[in-house]
């Protein structure tokens, strides 16, 4: 594969990348949306990237208030929405000034000229008009006066001026839907099917639509326009899903497939709120959603309807983790199943609330205090949001564990199609509440000892309401077996050791080696990286180089086979979201010199950043 | 639904039990003489009068003193951690409707770290009830002045004493949308059980304080009001429907004033000039200022319900949502949940 990004538009044969930028109410995150829905329905492989600014209403025209979405359409299978954009539509100066850098050289800037007045420019820093001095000559440049066009479209509907100006989202929309021959009719059909009983709205809006469309096929646009042709995908149906909702709809199928009732509670917080939203439209699924005070309260509550034999889970960004972690602390004592999800965001504190960072891996794994290990599990995808969210209820469940199962803002807001599985291949997840006695005392009487094992070193799971076996658990350390509470030395050490082995010996599946099993330099990755470093080992592979990736899914316990597989390779590196978090797991581990590849700018790796790293570690000999 | 996972057994046929089933076999680890000990007697010779069922009752409590309780009740029972109590018995009675959940905690734990979930329980109106044991200290981190201590307590930490103002526990609860408030002390077992067993019976959240003696890090804190000899004059009993009369002899009462309510004698202003007690009154104002008739134990304090509403509680309302979708939208249909974006086929 060759990248002649500066002749052609297509670096990755068959692919675009488009970034839809503007002011925050400027709708480009629904235009860049409804694209993506067309791009999908077309047949393409996609993944987008939405960009939020952390203020509802920043001024408007601000740098401040920019909202950007990208989206990488392609005729092949794509990983990642793409190493930098070849379309950048600017809806203001300000988007231009803050996106611009972004775009590949030769790029095409598709802007709205009517938006490039003295206020404007002044408000993005801007001292001359970027549209007239030679800011833009290393690009192809497309001025539109979207606005006075819409208008113009919109003059005879009877709308409002003010309204009728709202639907330029509408008319670029259109107009790129020209320019890459995205089919109109699911455009139409979500504006009719949005706007109902809004006619007015509908009517403004498609005539915006269609007079971008218009204007691409009158204004010889025709040397711009390009086709990306549908991908081959393996056979199947498909939708178009974020991580967040395919998060809140794994968790709808672990209860169904459980059997148990769901019970979230949680505490809004970006980039974590869409999965209590999801899930608060779903009650029939016996799924309810408890909007708690405040995290502590949101992770409590799911704690005690676990104890009332409720599917339990809590829904969260770090900021709340941190305020859970001495119930999460509690539930391990109980061990008691729980989900705690995290949508993880960059930090410390507030840090960047609408930007992504993988950075609470060892908050997971030790955020808590006295020896308190809990599984955790990281999804890769916004499709495997779905998996793990199944995968983290059915080890809760199955082990009567907490556990944290890691997303981040990348995945939860990013899209991808997704080939549906069938319903009926889900695998049951089984519960098993203790129903009679399962210990003797001295008189030859039935009792329940709430803390008696099974092989699994799993205690049972008895809910209140179960004739005979009432019994007190809480947080103080309790004898093995009895649960009677114990301040016994030697019994303490004891529970401490079990409370580690039987997370360590929760069976995962092997790490699997994708790439050069051959190589000499391994790279190791967990969660939304997965995008990028299987991209980027596609290249460097397709370049003739040796590579290998190995994911981790399985973050604790990790999967058995993992020491063995890092000692078949010299080089090890592992690019992270954050400063070297899982670099240090497999240290201590494994004793292994692995090393960190890291990235905190609030945005996801690009394929051309890792290529760039690990071409350099592999050196010019081939 | 939920009922699936319920064993037999419904409220008709509950068998009849004593004081004994409702105690378990742990040694009881309160310091002699704590106000504890008789707060557990007088529940544990309650419960079976309620006629209610072991495995359908459950205690959550939180860190303390006070939060040691569940340990001695042969029920289902949950020692949580400080504070928290409130939200994880939320969430319990949210999702299990068909049981009793009790939730029991010092004036550190609900008022102090716990503040924050006592209060939305009770505007939430969560099904629970909720015994707030009131010792003004905390007992358990041995003898630190508590958000219901006096200003100017001199405990281990206020050596020349505290620099803040105490709540008011009844103040609190009134002032967070409580349906059910009341207060009664652990010198009076009968006061006790019938109060408690007013909580058992009202529907939503009920809060009760009872006043409680740390023998040992706040001895006689209630003495002046709570002691046989000088109850009559210093306790002031809340009967619904009657006017509010209290002393030996009946001599004082209580009657409207300046916005507020103050202790009169009869004498002054005629039996007809005092204020009848309505805890159903909507309107929470005369339950407040009834609270603030005492804001230390040295002065004529209330006891008994001073509020009892009838007002919707959460979990009846949650449920009534899940029904509702379900009713709208059909059966459960994971593979349609699947579906509902926009789909294509390859
Ligand atoms: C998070 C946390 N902070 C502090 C403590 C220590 N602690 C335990 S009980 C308690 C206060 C107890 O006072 P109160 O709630 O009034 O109960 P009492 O012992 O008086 O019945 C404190 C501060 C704790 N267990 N957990
Ligand atoms: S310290 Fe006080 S409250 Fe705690 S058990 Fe002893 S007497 Fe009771
Ligand atoms: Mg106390």
């Amino acid at each position: 594969m060759t990248e002649t990004a500066a002749e052609s538009l297509v670096p990755e044969v068959g692919g675009l990348v488009i970034r839809f930028a503007g002011d925050s109410g400027d709708g480009m995150q629904l235009a860049g949306d409804r694209f993506t829905s067309a791009s999908a329905l077309f047949g393409n492989d996609l993944s987008t990237l939405p960009e939020f600014p952390a203020e509802i209403r920043a001024p408007a025209g601000t740098l401040a208030g920019v909202s950007a979405f990208q989206v990488h359409i392609s005729d092949h299978d794509i990983f990642t929405p793409g190493d930098a954009p070849h379309v950048l539509v600017a809806m203001n100066p300000a988007a231009l000034r803050a996106e611009l850098g972004t775009l590949i050289d030769g790029g095409t800037v598709i802007v709205n000229a009517d938006a490039f007045v003295e206020r404007n420019l002044a408000k993005a820093g801007y001292d001359h008009d970027p549209l007239e001095g030679d800011d833009l000559d290393a690009y192809r440049l497309v001025r539109v006066p979207m606005t006075s066009l819409t208008k113009e479209a919109c003059k005879d509907l009877g709308v409002k001026t003010r309204d009728a100006e709202r639907s330029k989202n509408f008319f670029a929309l259109g107009l790129l839907s020209w320019m890459y021959s995205r089919p109109i009719e699911p455009t139409i059909e979500w504006i009719e099917a949005k706007f109902k009983g809004r006619d007015l709205i509908i009517a403004a809006n498609k005539a915006a639509f269609n007079a971008g469309h218009a204007f691409g096929e009158t204004a010889e646009l025709s040397d711009h326009q390009v086709v990306v042709r549908p991908a081959e995908m393996p056979a199947g149906t498909y939708t178009n899903i974020n991580g967040n909702t395919a998060l809140a709809w794994g968790l709808v199928a672990a209860g169904q497939l459980s059997g148990l009732p769901v019970f979230l509670g949680s505490y809004p917080i970006t980039p974590a709120s869409d999965i209590l939203h999801e899930l608060s439209r779903h009650k029939e699924f016996d799924v309810a959603t408890f909007q708690a005070e405040d995290e502590i309260a949101a992770v409590g509550s799911a704690l005690g309807a676990a104890y009332g034999g409720h599917l339990g889970v809590t829904t969260t960004s770090g900021p709340g983790v941190a305020l859970k972690a001495e119930t999460i602390g509690l539930a391990v004592s109980l061990e008691l199943p729980l989900v705690i999800v995290n949508i993880q965001r960059g930090g410390p504190s507030t840090g960047l609330p609408t930007k992504t960072e993988a950075a609470d891996l060892l908050m997971a794994m030790y955020g808590r205090h006295g020896e308190s290990p809990l599984p955790v599990i990281a999804a890769r995808t916004p499709a495997d949001c779905f998996d793990q969210a199944i995968e983290a209820a059915r080890i809760a469940i199955e082990y009567r564990t907490p556990v944290m199962l890691l997303s981040d803002g990348y995945l939860a807001n990013s899209s991808e199609p997704w080939l549906l599985p069938e319903v009926d291949d889900l695998e049951p997840i089984p519960v098993g509440f203790a129903s009679g006695f399962n210990q003797v005392d001295e008189d030859g009487n039935g009792v329940f000892w709430p803390y008696l094992r099974d092989e699994k070193m799993v205690r049972p799971w008895a809910i209140p309401g179960t004739p005979d076996l009432m019994h007190r658990i809480g947080g103080l350390e309790k004898e093995d077996g009895s649960g009677n509470v114990s301040y016994d030395g030697a019994n303490h050490a004891h529970m401490v050791a079990v409370r580690a082995e039987r997370i360590a010996r929760i069976p995962v599946p092997d790490a699997e080696v994708c790439g050069d099993a051959d190589a000499d330099l391994l790279v190791v990755g967990w969660g939304s990286t997965w995008g990028a470093i299987t991209a980027t080992v596609r290249r460097i592979r397709n370049g003739g180089r040796k590579v290998a990736h190995v994911h981790l899914t399985y973050l604790n316990p990790l999967p058995a086979n993992l020491g063995e597989v890092l000692s078949d390779f010299s080089t090890i590196l592992v690019p992270e979201m954050n400063l070297g978090q899982l670099v240090r797991m497999l240290r201590d581990e494994y004793l292994v010199d692995a090393r960190p590849v890291s990235k905190v700018t609030g945005q996801p790796f690009t394929p051309a950043e890792l290529q760039h790293v690990i071409l350099g570690e592999l050196g010019d000999d081939a | 639904m939920t009922d699936t996972l319920l064993p037999e057994g419904g409220p008709g046929d509950v068998p009849p039990t004593t004081r004994a089933d409702w105690q378990t076999d742990q040694e009881v680890r309160w310091c002699p003489g704590c106000g504890d000990y008789s707060i557990l007697t007088a529940l544990q010779l309650l419960m079976p009068d309620l006629g209610v069922r072991r495995e359908k009752t459950v205690f959550v409590s939180g860190i303390g003193c006070a939060a040691r309780f569940p340990y001695y009740m042969d029920t289902y029972g949950m020692h949580s951690i400080h504070g928290r109590a409130p939200a994880i018995a939320t969430g319990l009675a949210l999702a299990r409707p068909d049981l009793d959940v009790w939730v029991v905690g010092g004036d550190g734990d609900m008022l102090s770290i716990g503040g924050n979930h006592l209060i939305h329980a009770l505007r939430r109106n969560i099904d629970i009830n909720i015994l707030l044991f009131n010792n003004q200290i905390y007992g358990l981190t041995k003898g630190q002045f508590s958000p219901t201590s006096e200003k100017g307590k001199v405990t281990k930490s206020s050596p020349i004493g505290s620099c803040a103002t105490p709540f008011n526990p009844v103040s609190v609860a009134i002032g967070a949308e409580a349906s059910f408030v009341a207060r009664t002390h652990d010198l009076d077992r009968r006061h006790m059980q019938e109060i408690f067993r007013r909580a058992y019976e009202h529907p939503g959240a009920s809060f009760v304080e009872v006043y409680q003696n740390c023998n040992v890090f706040n001895d006689g804190a209630f003495e002046t009001i709570t002691k046989k000899d000088v109850r009559d004059d210093m306790l002031i009993p809340l009967v619904q429907g009657e006017p509010i009369r209290f002393g030996s002899d009946g001599q004082f009462g209580v009657a409207r004033h300046d916005g507020g309510v103050r202790v009169v004698e009869v004498a002054d202003v005629g039996v007809d000039a005092l204020l009848v007690h309505d805890e159903a009154r909507p309107d929470p104002s005369t339950s407040f200022a009834l609270s603030r008739l005492a804001d230390r134990p040295d002065r004529p304090t209330p006891m008994g319900v001073y509020r009892a509403v009838d007002r919707g509680e959460y979990g009846a309302a949650m449920h009534a949502q899940v029904d509702q979708m379900a009713d709208s939208r059909g059966k459960a249909d994971l593979k349609a949940l699947l579906h509902s974006l926009p789909t294509w086929t390859v």
